[in-house]
């Protein structure tokens, strides 16, 4: 027990600087795929037909194609078109379009889910497109918007691990490059793990908070 | 102030609308009856254009209601709705319900939006439901409040479509009470309704629309109390007398 203790204490420092990277590479993809998301689901409830189409088939290419391959292409192959991006710049850049594409359909799902007489209460009162979605519709969306939106984020944090694979020294590599040097593959793995449960629980709770707070006026 | 002339309207291959004609005066109150399905909504929609027309022209003082263009938000702010499901904002209190239009499309200073907000609310009896959310409301309650939110945007006219048909009997009296008061001002207002008790108390003139055609129009007492047309006395006569 002490011997597991002494080598948590020895390994956690290291463990917390890839931590470090889990943390920024998700905050920055989210950060990302959740403005892209936005932009696809707006354009694909335009009402205008060409942007409509683009958004869809964005969305559909992405959610298409592996995310392992999608960061892959932009580490590996983008360089070769000149555009050269350090492995964390891709990783955040590379899961935030990715996931662009879930975002995009979980917020598309809440947009049409507002009642049409919204709509045209807001038409009624003159109100333009984008005020309309800005004071009733997206307001409202994001009641319906929040649970699944919290389940991505958590995935986010997880498949952060994937940046592991383009070289980003995020925890998941951390704790490979210190099991594979140590051979003490439960006290790193349970460590890994258990950090990685310290980041998700309080998102949960956190998700939990915002849909409380934004639940208020609901008719349920 | 609004006049409609050979308006038509197809939803597909059915045809809603097969020329409509009519006008609606300023400070007059009219009454559009008629059977489910004769395109009385339709004509309110397309008036305040959520519902665009195929043929005919609308002009409301002399503007063209075109819902392809950038004028339609001046019509639109002319001409307030009431709709029969309130359509009231769920997220925002009642005052918030009524001064989001002041504040957001007309630019109204905040203090003065809300002090007519205040008093647009107790004009409709509201005056003690100011920070209520729609859920917490009645189904009266919130269609008094919807009225207040087209009142708050001083519209040139008001159109209800069936502003009493989603009520319980007992709660009908109140909206009714309000639209009265509001003719009694001097409003423009087109009504879409099956409460004939109010058409022909309140109304001026009644437009019966049959098929997509208007059928029959006149005084609210005599195309009420002697209509004419057969159509017309036999739907009367089953609003009347439904047993």
């Amino acid at each position: 027990m002490q011997t597991v203790l002494r080598d948590a204490g020895t390994f956690l420092p290291i463990l917390l600087q890839g931590l470090k990277f889990t943390v920024l590479v998700t905050l920055g993809s989210l950060a990302i795929s959740t403005v892209l998301g936005l932009v696809w689901a707006l354009m694909r409830v335009s009402g205008i037909g060409w942007l409509a189409f683009v958004a869809k088939t964005v969305v559909n290419v992405l959610r298409g194609i592996p995310i392992l391959v999608q960061l892959f292409y932009i580490y590996f192959v983008f360089p070769e078109f000149g555009v050269a991006l350090s492995a964390l710049q891709a990783s955040i850049i590379g899961l935030g379009i990715a996931y662009s594409a879930y975002h995009s359909e979980n917020f598309r799902a809440g947009i049409e889910a507002i009642d049409h007489g919204q709509i045209e209460a807001a038409q009624s009162i003159g109100m333009g497109w984008f005020l309309m979605m800005r004071r009733v519709i997206l307001p409202q969306a994001v009641k319906v918007i929040l649970p699944p939106y919290g389940n991505i984020m958590i995935m986010m944090l997880k498949d952060s691990s994937q940046a592991s694979t383009i070289t980003v020294a995020e925890l998941t590599l951390q704790g490979q490059i210190l099991a594979s040097s140590t051979f003490k593959n439960m006290t790193v793995y349970s460590m890994v793990a258990l950090l990685y449960l310290s980041m998700s629980l309080p998102l949960i709770a956190f998700v939990s908070w915002l849909e409380r707070r934004f639940g208020k006026g609901a008719r349920r | 102030m609004i006049e409609l002339s050979g308006v038509t309207k197809s939803f597909g291959a059915h045809q809603v609308l097969k020329g409509i004609t009519g006008s609606v005066q300023r400070g007059e109150v009219v009454c559009l009856i008629g059977p489910s399905g004769s395109g009385k909504s339709t004509i309110l929609r397309c008036i305040n254009g959520l519902e665009a027309y195929d043929g005919g022209s609308i002009l409301i003082d002399g503007m063209k209601v075109d819902r392809a263009d950038r004028s339609i938000v001046a019509v639109r702010t002319a001409m307030a709705m009431v709709f029969q499901r309130f359509n009231l904002f769920p997220h925002r209190t009642a005052l918030e319900n009524v001064v989001e239009g002041p504040i957001h499309v007309k630019k109204e200073p905040r203090a003065q939006a809300l002090e007519r907000g205040r008093d647009l609310l107790a004009r409709v009896g509201l005056a003690d439901k100011l920070g209520a959310y729609p859920a917490q409301l009645s189904g009266g309650q919130m269609q008094r409040v919807a009225i207040a939110r087209a009142l708050a945007m001083q519209p040139k006219a008001i159109l209800f479509d069936e502003p009493t048909s989603a009520l319980d009997p007992e709660l009908v009296g109140e909206v009714l009470g309000v639209m009265k008061s509001l003719a009694e001002d001097g409003m423009t207002m087109l009504v879409v309704t099956h409460e004939m008790g109010f058409a022909r108390e309140v109304a001026d003139r009644v437009l019966f629309l049959d098929g997509g055609v208007i059928v029959e129009e006149g005084a609210a007492r005599e195309v009420l109390s002697a209509p004419r047309n057969p159509r017309t006395q036999d739907f009367l006569r089953r609003v009347l007398k439904p047993i």
